[in-house]
């Protein structure tokens, strides 16, 4: 390499560095002269308002917590409160000795690993001079042992709060959901300023959906302090607004009547009211008590809860799906009318079996003997399962598939809570792209009377009846009635249905009732006429529901009891679905829980 | 006896000169570290409530801090420059591994723990980024070629991302600063940084439209308006401009600041240091740190242009630009011109992750300017 070039280089680069360098300092000295001029600004012309200002400065600033809106039901039952709590606080900046102080508190009231991890979160990001709460819902003995020992140890107070507390316990945890402390993710996502002193969030359902309206403004009190911190008067005060109370559609005596009706067994009901949409009952049984949550539940009680075989966190209403069985029937039929497929009075023979042409196997009807030559309306009364082979069969799974996703089959629902599963509702489409198969015609015939890959949530049930009972007309499910709810993303749309073919299905499904052959006839009311349609899902054949243990083999794999349903026939108020988990057949077990939260909502009385 | 007297007052300082010749020392860069940091040391006792305790864990990290600065004006530039590639190697390793360890722990991770020895990654790279960049460029004749500052763009974006996701934005910002001081020193095109100017704009726009979640935008508004929140950051700026502003011309005296010592003023050891000093010494105080920050960097910049090389000129640059902008930012915040960023004020605040950094980038100063050899012309 020839070194005059480098030393050309060198000389022309070290130029370039030396002309950077004078800009860098000219940049340098125009900060410096703008920060000295700030200072003078500060310090010489506003030195005597300054100077006035921290004379007179004992002044600081303290949050106040806004109340968290109240949950009713649509009477104005009160499902959520605020009780007032005892909680254990501390200002780290008036404490001696942190961990001596600790150490001692813990020897007062109980401590956990928790409460410190949450504590010193807390601390990291308060501003100085802030209480922090270490411990909530102190005893009585915890309080008393505090009162006499609290003098040793400045920094260290005893605060009233009020708590989040649900009168109803259980019956509720699946309709609203909880609150809970706000936890270290939680402190990330959340508006510092909206959340300072706040110590709780809506973690689930109605509490975490309506977290803006139930929260409320957080306000400030500006205290004189002595020169220790001590707080002498207030001067000042900004009063919090208190968060919106929700009304929600939720009755009581609805929600009551459907737990006490599921009399400890496994399952779900969703009561809507026809007209708004608005859901009057919400159960998912067992449930947990939600209250345990507020506080944040002790890891025992939550082994116990998450180790139960019954799953009392698991939201059946919402998430669970189960293949909706003969509840399908009313839909499908109204498919085949509107696609032409069938004729409203086109009989079909029951010989208790159904072949595919040129196949071997069969496919059973559940009465074995058949039930003869059937029209529509006798094979809704009846549930027979030959007539809905062989309509599925011409009708074929796309076009199935398409009219049940008029229905909501398949999506969500749009319910204001969210949290709510798809359920399934398949295609070929579907089956090529999830599974990578063809679709086989024997998977047809099968949901057509919803077995097989069909899946439902008691929800999606409850909303399909509705719609149904509305002529068509779509709804989208609200817990909450004031505030209005937001409009959901997706309105879904309505199905057209011809009235004689209404008229029809109205017919079948009250005759499924009060018909002399009806599968639900032990249902039947003389206050008024129900709409219904039982089902009876398989549970054996789905590979999904793995959850049971291996001691209930017998019960898992008992069929699960379904029942949908609407009442009056003649001016729908109500729709409901319920699912109860292995009940065996839907008649027997469903369709009596339907009937008690019927008359409930339209009579008052009980069954 | 008269003789003898004058022999010794003859010697004494050409002996002290040819040790702070021999030990590799540029006297008026130590001098003004030293007064930075005694001035430090006095503004915390008064900072800290008068606790000998704090003045003494101070004063052992300032001693550790100028062991590294005189061990590290010993090593010569040339293995500097020798094992940068390895250094900046290891310490993208070290940041990988704690990212990957923070991962696991579910949560913020800057540290490393080497037996009883805690070590953030992230501090060294302060120190390496700048030195892989000015070795990169050093390679080829300045200014860069649009592909060699690409690669030393990206050379600077993935340590900053891997810090920023820690996460420490501060961090990462300084780290990015000081590779961008070295791409200006090398004469990266002004056209091209006006450009990069205005193309953040709508990028910014942008970010803030689609990028952003709700919550993230009320914090970028209180953290540019910290009135916004009373409680938290627009406090400290209420509290720390009281204190300075009180402390008009001559300053409350030593040990004197009612901000300070009635516990209104919040960090008052670490972040708002500047504002305890402030109000105890007054504006006079004030310029007189001032200064002494500005003839630092002078004397940094002065190096920089004795430099006989462009690797040892450009990091000289660039570590001295960098801790202009230290000083800047925490000047800039305490007396509310700048938004609340958690930036110490260099060789004062409490606490010093950074502290032997610092020192280790004085050290480098050092060793550049006394290393350096008569040119053949």
């Amino acid at each position: 390499m020839p070194s005059h070039i480098t030393i050309k280089d060198y000389i022309q680069e070290s130029q370039l560095t030396l002309n950077r360098t004078v800009l860098a300092l000219a940049v340098i000295g125009l900060l410096f002269a703008a920060l000295v001029g700030r200072l003078t600004w500060l310090q010489v012309v506003s030195h005597a308002h300054y100077r006035d200002l921290a004379q007179d400065n004992r002044v600081k600033i303290e949050p106040l917590v806004p109340t968290r809106g109240l949950i009713l039901d649509r009477h104005g039952r009160r499902l959520a409160v605020n009780l007032p709590a005892f909680s254990l606080e501390l200002t780290p900046e008036l404490v001696d000795d942190m961990d001596t102080t600790l150490a001692a508190l813990g020897q007062l009231v109980e401590i956990t690993e928790a409460d410190l991890e949450r504590f010193e979160g807390l601390r990291a990001r308060q501003p100085k001079f802030e209480r922090i709460p270490l411990r909530f819902r102190l005893s009585e003995d915890e309080l008393a042992r505090l009162a006499i020992n609290r003098h040793r140890y400045p920094g260290v107070d005893v605060q009233a709060r009020l708590d989040r507390h649900y009168p109803y316990g259980a019956a509720f945890a699946h309709a609203l959901g909880y609150v809970g402390r706000i936890n270290v993710q939680e402190l990330q996502t959340l508006d510092p300023v909206a959340y300072r002193g706040s110590t709780h969030v809506g973690k689930l359902g109605v509490e975490k959906a309506y977290e803006a309206q139930l929260h409320g403004v957080v306000g400030l009190q500006e205290v004189e302090v002595n020169a220790q911190g001590r707080e002498l008067r207030v001067l000042e005060r900004e009063a919090p607004a208190p968060g919106q109370d929700l009304r929600t559609a939720l009755d009581v005596d609805v929600q009551m009547a459907a737990i006490a009706a599921l009399d400890g067994r496994r399952g779900a009901v969703v009561a809507i009211d026809v007209k708004d949409g608005g859901v009057l009952a919400l159960v998912s049984e067992p449930a947990h008590d939600p209250n345990l949550f507020v506080h944040g539940i002790s890891k025992k009680d939550y082994a116990t809860l998450t180790a139960s075989k019954a799953r009392p966190l698991f939201n059946r209403a919402l998430v669970g799906r189960y293949p909706p069985g003969s509840t399908v029937k009313p839909f499908v039929g109204l498919a085949g009318l509107a696609n032409g497929v069938i004729g409203p009075d086109q009989r079909k023979y029951c010989p208790g079996f159904y072949q595919l042409e040129g196949r071997e196997h069969k496919y059973r009807d559940w009465k074995k003997q058949g039930h003869g030559p059937v029209d529509l309306h006798d094979a809704i009364v009846q549930s027979c399962d030959v007539y809905y082979y062989d309509l599925a069969h011409h009708l074929g799974i796309d076009r199935l598939h398409d009219y049940l996703a008029g229905f909501g089959f398949g999506r969500r629902s749009g319910i204001d809570v969210g949290g709510e599963s798809n359920g399934l509702l398949p295609s070929s489409a579907w089956k090529r792209a999830a599974r990578n198969q063809p679709w086989y015609p024997g998977e047809t015939l099968i949901a057509g009377i919803g077995q097989g890959f069909m899946q439902t949530t008691p929800l999606q049930l409850a909303v399909a009846t509705a719609q149904l009972a509305r002529g068509g007309l779509a709804l989208t499910p609200r817990l909450v009635l004031e505030p209005e709810p937001p409009a959901p993303e997706r309105p879904p749309a309505s199905v057209p249905i011809d009235a004689k073919h209404l008229e029809l299905t109205f017919g079948a499904m009250t005759d499924v009732v009060h018909g002399l052959r009806g599968t639900a006839r032990r249902i039947a009311s003389d206050a008024y006429r129900i709409a219904g349609k039982t089902g009876t899902a398989q549970v054996f054949t789905v590979a999904q529901e793995e959850e049971y243990e291996e001691e209930e083999v017998a019960a898992h794999l008992r069929d699960h009891g379904l029942f949908i349903g609407f009442a009056p026939a003649d001016d729908p108020r109500i729709a409901v679905a319920v699912v109860v988990e292995n009940g065996g057949s839907g008649s027997r077990s469903a369709a009596p829980v339907a009937r008690a939260v019927m008359d409930r909502y339209l009579v008052g009385s009980q069954w | 006896m008269s003789a003898h007297e004058f022999a010794e007052d003859r010697q004494a300082p050409t002996l002290i000169a040819r040790f702070i010749q021999r030990a590799h020392i540029d006297l008026p860069l130590l001098v003004t570290v030293l007064l930075l940091a005694g001035l430090g040391l006095v503004v915390l006792y008064s900072a800290g409530g008068q606790d000998p305790g704090l003045l003494q864990r101070q004063a052992v990290r300032l001693a550790a801090g100028l062991v590294m600065l005189l061990v590290l004006a010993q090593v010569p530039p040339y293995l500097l420059r020798m094992w940068t590639p390895w250094i900046f190697l290891v310490g993208m390793l070290l940041l990988l591994a704690v990212l990957g360890l923070g991962v696991m722990g579910k949560g913020a991770q800057r540290w490393l723990s080497l037996g009883p020895v805690r070590f953030q990654p992230s501090e060294m790279m302060k120190i390496a980024v700048p030195m892989m960049i000015a070795w990169y460029l050093a390679e080829q004749p300045l200014p860069p070629r649009p592909g060699r500052l690409l690669a030393a763009v990206l050379m600077i974006a993935v340590p900053a991302v891997l810090i920023a996701r820690q996460p420490d934005l501060g961090t990462a910002l300084l780290i990015a600063a000081s590779g961008f001081f070295v791409l200006y020193l090398a004469g990266l095109s002004l056209r091209l940084m006006v450009a990069g100017a205005l193309a953040a704009i709508p990028a910014g726009w942008a970010l803030w439209t689609f990028g952003m979640h709700d919550y993230q935008r009320r914090r970028v508004l209180t953290f540019l308006d910290p009135e916004r929140d009373p409680l938290g950051a627009g406090y400290h700026i209420i509290q720390s401009k009281i204190a300075l502003g009180s402390g008009g011309v001559y300053g409350k005296g030593w040990l004197n600041g009612t901000q300070s010592h009635l516990e209104f003023l919040p960090e008052r050891s670490t972040d708002f240091i500047f504002a305890v000093y402030a109000e105890e010494f007054g504006l006079l105080g004030a310029l007189l740190l001032l200064a002494l920050y500005i003839a630092l960097i002078l004397r940094g910049l002065y190096i920089t242009n004795q430099a006989q090389d462009t690797f040892t000129r450009l990091l000289a640059g660039s570590l001295t630009l960098t801790f202009f902008v230290y000083v800047f930012v925490n000047t800039g915040m305490v007396s509310g011109l700048l938004p609340v960023v958690g930036v110490p004020l260099p060789l004062v605040s409490y606490g010093g992750t950074s502290m032997v950094t610092l020192m280790a980038g004085f050290g480098i100063l050092m060793s550049i300017h006394t290393h350096r050899r008569l040119l053949p012309t």
